[in-house]
């Protein structure tokens, strides 16, 4: 069954040399395809979850009374919404990267920086994407009635107590559909880390077909599919939790 | 907290001189009064005239300028004022029910027990059964917010804060919001309430009913108490012009 598989497609590279699938008929180039799809896989999820944690974070300093608290906040938006995130990239790795420290790596000569490429493509991305969830959660909490929490209150709640039990469970559902297609977007913004050579699915892609030209369509077409496919599964997921987060009665 | 002092004997709320503004609008001008335990209060006026903003006073959800609450010998209008020994004692149902519409029926009337008193999950489902009871709302524990008609909301409102063991309770034109047929469901459970004993103040335009349950009526203009006596006197013989003018409007 495999071997009929990969014999078709070394057939169909000999037949029509422009659709050369060598990532399919060899297992040098399907290994570099794997491990491109793991990074991708790594550093969606990574900074899905540091994004959003960024972001709940974000918003409830954003109602801090603190004055100083609040510019920084707005300090941080306004950078990260306002520049574009390839160069924000390059600058952490670049410039900040300089000044961490590294430590003797295994091999007990090379200097390894604590924070790799990956690392720092996770932090920049976070932070980008971050920047924008503090602004949908924020628009999700200005949309929970003031009277809701006043309800809270001359019941006895305390801040902390009805931010997370009244505000947020209610601000999160209001900004579901906002945070869907933050998070979309910053899926298909891993492919930058290109940038700083953090080995993911573009970077392999287009390593394979510098080597080996005629695999440049497959290759191409193997990339749209694979985001296709990894955007389908988050927008799904997203969904199910917005029908299971769905309160009878309440919003649209 | 000068509470120990404090015996069934002395007034429950004690409202004294007390003057409260939003900026430069002076909307309390001096409102004194007293209300004693079991006492059912009332208390009328135009639209705009505080009444919403004195009853807010009392469990410290306004500030005030000038002037002394006492709840039970707590004065809210102090800085060092611990706000949940006073949501303890002062429950509060609002005109737009305001319930947490991501919780159920019974979930809405748990939820303060347990997060703020830290009672007992189990214990708490109990009590809260009875409540839903009380309210004449079996069957419908298990609906959301949404999915209840708004006197249910009301009532499920009612219940929730009595789940607090309140001493005193303040309702602000609960009924104001309702549609004629569902009024009186809600002004039902009120008078059960205030048959069992509860301190009730009430802010309302259902004069009927102030006249049936209300011990004493307190008639507000402008920020301050134009008028006020036990319901008898009140409606027959009100002596104020303003007084009159309203009552002839709404009667
Ligand atoms: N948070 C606020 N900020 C500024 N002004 C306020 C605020 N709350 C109330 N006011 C003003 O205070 C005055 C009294 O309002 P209040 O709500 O106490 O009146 P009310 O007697 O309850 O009226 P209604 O019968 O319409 O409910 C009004 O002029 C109102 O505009
Ligand atoms: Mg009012």
């Amino acid at each position: 069954m495999l071997e009929a598989f990969i014999e078709f497609f070394r057939q169909l590279a000999d037949d029509y040399p422009r659709w050369n699938f060598i990532f399919f008929h060899e297992p040098r180039q399907w290994a570099r395809i794997v491990k491109g799809l793991q990074y991708t896989l790594v550093l969606s999820i990574a900074c899905v979850i540091f994004s959003v944690i960024i972001g709940v974070v974000g918003a409830w300093l954003q109602s801090s009374p603190s004055k100083l608290v609040r510019h920084i906040v707005q300090g941080y938006i306004q950078f990260f919404r306002n520049t574009p995130p390839f160069v924000q990239l390059l600058f952490f790795y670049f410039a900040l990267g300089q000044f961490t420290p590294s430590i003797t790596g295994p091999d007990g000569w090379t200097e390894v920086p604590i924070i790799s490429n990956v690392g720092w493509a996770i932090i920049s991305l976070s932070f980008f994407a971050g920047a924008f969830n503090v602004e949908i959660f924020r628009s999700g909490i200005e949309a929970v009635p003031e009277s809701t929490q006043e309800a809270a209150e001359a019941l006895g709640f305390s801040r902390l107590q009805t931010y997370k039990e009244i505000v947020l469970p209610l601000a999160f559902r209001v900004s579901l559909p906002a945070l869907n297609n933050n998070l979309v977007n910053l899926v298909k913004t891993t492919t930058q880390a290109i940038g700083i050579a953090v080995p993911e699915l573009l970077y392999q892609s287009v390593s394979i077909w510098s080597d080996y030209p005629s695999a440049q369509y497959p290759t191409m077409l193997l990339l749209f599919i694979s985001f296709i496919v990894i955007v389908g599964v988050l927008v799904l997921g997203m969904h199910r939790w917005e029908k299971a987060m769905h309160i009878p009665g309440y919003g649209a | 907290m000068p509470t120990d002092n404090w015996t069934d004997s002395q007034p429950i709320v004690s409202i004294k001189d007390v003057h409260k503004s939003f900026g430069d609008l002076e909307v309390l001008k001096g409102i004194s009064f007293d209300v004693m335990k079991g006492e059912v209060v009332c208390i009328i006026g135009p639209s705009g005239s505080g009444k919403s903003t004195l009853i807010r006073c009392i469990n410290a959800l306004n500030d005030i300028q000038k002037g002394s609450i006492k709840v039970e010998g707590i004065e809210v209008h102090d800085k060092h004022l611990n706000k949940l020994e006073l949501r303890k004692k002062v429950g509060m149902v609002f005109q737009q029910y305001n319930l947490f519409p991501h919780k159920t029926a019974l979930e809405n009337v748990m939820m303060a027990p347990i997060k703020v008193l830290k009672e007992s999950p189990a214990e708490v489902e109990a009590k809260a059964r009875d409540l839903i009871e009380k309210v004449r709302l079996q069957g419908k524990e298990n609906s959301y917010p949404g999915e209840l008609s708004g006197g249910q909301q009301q009532r499920v409102a009612i219940a929730r804060s009595l789940a607090m063991n309140p001493d005193i309770m303040l309702f602000d034109e609960v009924t104001a919001a309702l549609d004629p047929e569902t009024v009186k469901e809600v002004l039902v459970t009120i008078k059960d309430l205030a048959e069992d004993g509860m301190t009730c103040m009430l802010v309302t335009h259902e004069m009927g009913f102030a006249k049936e349950i209300a011990d004493h009526i307190y008639f507000t203009d402008r920020g301050v108490i134009v008028e006020h006596g036990p319901p008898a006197t009140f409606f027959e013989q009100a002596k104020d012009e303003r007084t009159k003018e309203f009552l002839s409007q709404i009667l």
